[in-house]
């Protein structure tokens, strides 16, 4: 090619290497356009998130009592916790917990203790729900995987697990229902 | 060439154990290409493009699809609707289908013109067919899944065909079934089937690669390369043929995936499957056409059945009925013509196909159906004899650089990459 003679030796880009830079860039974010339909296809689908709330009525729980729904195909334990219960929960010292958090900054309304029952160590479903389960050393729940310990508030206070039992997204949407999600 | 493929010390360690490295540089750089190959060369890589998009596709949809009977219509609408981008990925696969037959019919076509199945490519022509059986038997219980109008009622129609076999026929019925009728034993077997062939198709075409590369390819004059002043390298030239031709063809498929996604497709097939109730005019997708002619020209069952399928494996007996050694239609001048009556036939036999079978389209497609059968059995033969074919060039070079050829123009050397 008479105009990119020994281009090398000049060290100077040549057109030739301006066109293959242009054409692999181009080729690269086409592909890029294609393959992303396909991956966020993976992602939760319009009728998955649509089926994202749960409405509980709580009006039936009595206190001691505890009952699992299930939000987006994970149990939620609901507590109604007894005076004793909450008393437990704000009497520790925050900083001394392996994930500080107070209680009041885990419930909306003392009495009612609303948690993800997922184990934040590597997800199994900690004991505790029904009457006879053992409820661990702090009173709360007891995951048997590989030993957590987690208190009336959903703490975790001894075990492998490194945070708190999670606090979903809910609202009140009366003195006696919750909307979780 | 036995020189090292790369500078790189970890490939050189790699190849040096397991010479993937060499093996591509051979088969996708080095490989010796005629110099004079046309855009017809081009839908052999496309229909294998189409094959890889095809599986890719499939594989996304199968991980939102339920193959039951009370589910697999629905599921199809979620898709459609609900999960993200499934609508794209449907209408890919849907389209995707006829833009396979599509470049694999042209790929046929071109292999009938430039008698690219004659020797030394019989078997290489012989894989070919056993690819296209593959493909149809793959389209059509893919054509099933969504569990439509035309789904169920193609499934129950094509199915029965093996009942026109004498004595076993039934019997055969009801083991394709699972069942006295087309069901859900029927199509959770089709799915896994329609699963597994694509890549019973990939092994195929491994091997009808092998067989290509151990000849190259044929080339628009049909005459073998006498030298290395024939051939040019695979890569960069066919490469960026290949890949402009792709850039096109995509195109014209992204142009009907979103301007006319459903342009192919039968509206019936929107309509969830009803056992009870035949949609009142069956027509099967457009690349089953022809074939679907041959059958319904025929006034007898069975006959019918073995002219459809006979329609497909006499090619197979191509490569032996054709008694002509000059490859080339561009040599052939009696033949040629004959191929172009053979495209015009095959267009009207689809053509029938898509009408119902009254009036005057029982009279042309019994017409059209004769020509096919007279033309490989009888016209392609005979020609291949009586025919006085024109004088081939000496070589490729020869022809495509003009009389002179390699020595005159001394550019006849092997063309070295820039
Ligand atoms: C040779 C390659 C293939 C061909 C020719 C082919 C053809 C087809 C056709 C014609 C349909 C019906 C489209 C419609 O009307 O909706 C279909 C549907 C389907 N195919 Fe394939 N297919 C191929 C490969 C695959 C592969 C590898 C998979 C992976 C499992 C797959 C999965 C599906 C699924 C799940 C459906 C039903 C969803 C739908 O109808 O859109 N296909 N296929
Ligand atoms: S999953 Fe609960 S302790 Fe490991």
């Amino acid at each position: 090619m008479a105009d990119t003679a020994n281009p090398h030796a000049s060290g100077q880009p040549t057109r030739r290497d301006f066109l293959t830079l242009t054409a692999v860039a181009t080729g690269v974010v086409g592909a890029g356009a294609a393959v992303w339909p396909f991956i966020d296809s993976l992602n939760p689908a319009k009728d998955t998130l649509a089926l994202s709330t749960t409405d509980v009525d709580l009006a039936p729980i009595q206190p001691g009592q505890r009952v699992t729904v299930i939000w987006r195909g994970k149990p939620v334990f609901i507590d109604h916790r007894t005076p004793e219960e909450i008393e437990k929960a704000r009497q520790v010292d925050v900083n001394a917990l392996p994930d500080p958090e107070p209680d009041e900054a885990r419930v909306q309304k003392p009495e009612w203790l609303v948690v993800v029952g997922v184990c934040t160590h590597l997800g199994c479903i900690p004991l505790g729900q029904k009457t006879g389960d053992a409820r661990g050393e702090f009173g709360g729940w007891f995951c048997p995987c590989h030993g957590s310990v987690y208190d009336t508030s959903g703490r975790i206070r001894q075990g492998p697990a490194p945070a708190n039992l999670t606090v979903p997204q809910y609202t009140f949407t009366s003195d006696t229902t919750i909307r979780i999600g | 060439m036995a020189a090292p493929v790369a500078q790189n010390r970890l490939v050189r360690w790699i190849d040096h154990r397991l010479p993937v490295f060499t093996f591509l540089d051979h088969e996708l750089h080095q490989y010796p290409t005629p110099r004079n190959l046309s855009y017809w060369w081009n839908f052999g890589s496309l229909a294998g493009i189409m094959l890889v998009i095809m599986i890719f596709s499939g594989i996304f949809l199968a991980m939102h699809y339920t193959p039951h009977k009370d589910l697999a219509f629905d599921s199809v609408e979620r898709i459609m609707r609900d999960v993200n981008f499934g609508w794209l990925m449907r209408y890919i696969h849907m389209n995707g289908a006829s833009f396979f037959f599509i470049a694999t019919y042209i790929h046929i076509f071109r292999g009938l013109y430039y008698g690219s199945y004659k020797e030394p490519r019989e078997l290489l022509w012989m894989l070919g067919v056993v690819i296209l059986i593959l493909m149809m038997a793959t389209a059509f219980m893919g054509y099933v899944l969504p569990w439509g109008q035309m789904s169920y009622w193609g499934a129950t129609v094509i199915t029965n065909l093996f009942s026109a076999i004498p004595w076993i026929g039934e019997d055969i019925v009801t083991l394709l079934w699972g069942g006295f009728t087309v069901d859900n034993p029927t199509l959770n077997r089709f799915f896994s089937l329609h699963y597994l062939l694509p890549f019973v198709i990939v092994g195929v075409v491994v091997l009808h690669l092998v067989a290509l590369h151990q000849h190259g390819s044929n080339n628009p004059l049909g005459i073998d390369r006498k030298g290395p002043q024939d051939s040019i390298p695979f890569h960069p030239y066919y490469t960026i043929k290949d890949m402009y031709g792709l850039a096109v063809f995509l195109l014209v498929y992204a142009a009907m995936v979103f301007y006319a996604p459903n342009f192919l497709g039968d509206p019936a097939n929107y309509e969830p499957a009803n056992p009870l109730v035949t949609p009142p005019h069956i027509v099967p997708e457009w690349y089953f056409l022809p074939f679907y002619a041959i059958l319904r020209a025929i006034p007898n069952k069975l006959l019918g059945v073995v002219a459809m399928f006979g329609a497909i494996l006499i090619l197979f007996a191509l490569p032996w009925l054709d008694r002509s050694r000059v490859r080339s239609a561009r040599f052939r001048p009696v033949y040629k013509w004959f191929f172009w009556l053979l495209v015009i036939d095959c267009v009207v036999l689809t053509w029938v196909g898509a009408n119902p079978p009254e009036g005057k389209f029982i009279l042309i497609g019994r017409i059209a159906t004769f020509w096919y059968f007279f033309h490989f059995l009888i016209l392609v033969p005979l020609i291949g004899v009586l025919e006085r074919p024109l004088p081939l060039p000496t070589s490729i070079s020869a022809a495509v650089l003009g009389k002179g050829g390699p020595k005159l123009a001394g550019a006849g050397a092997p063309m070295e990459k820039p």
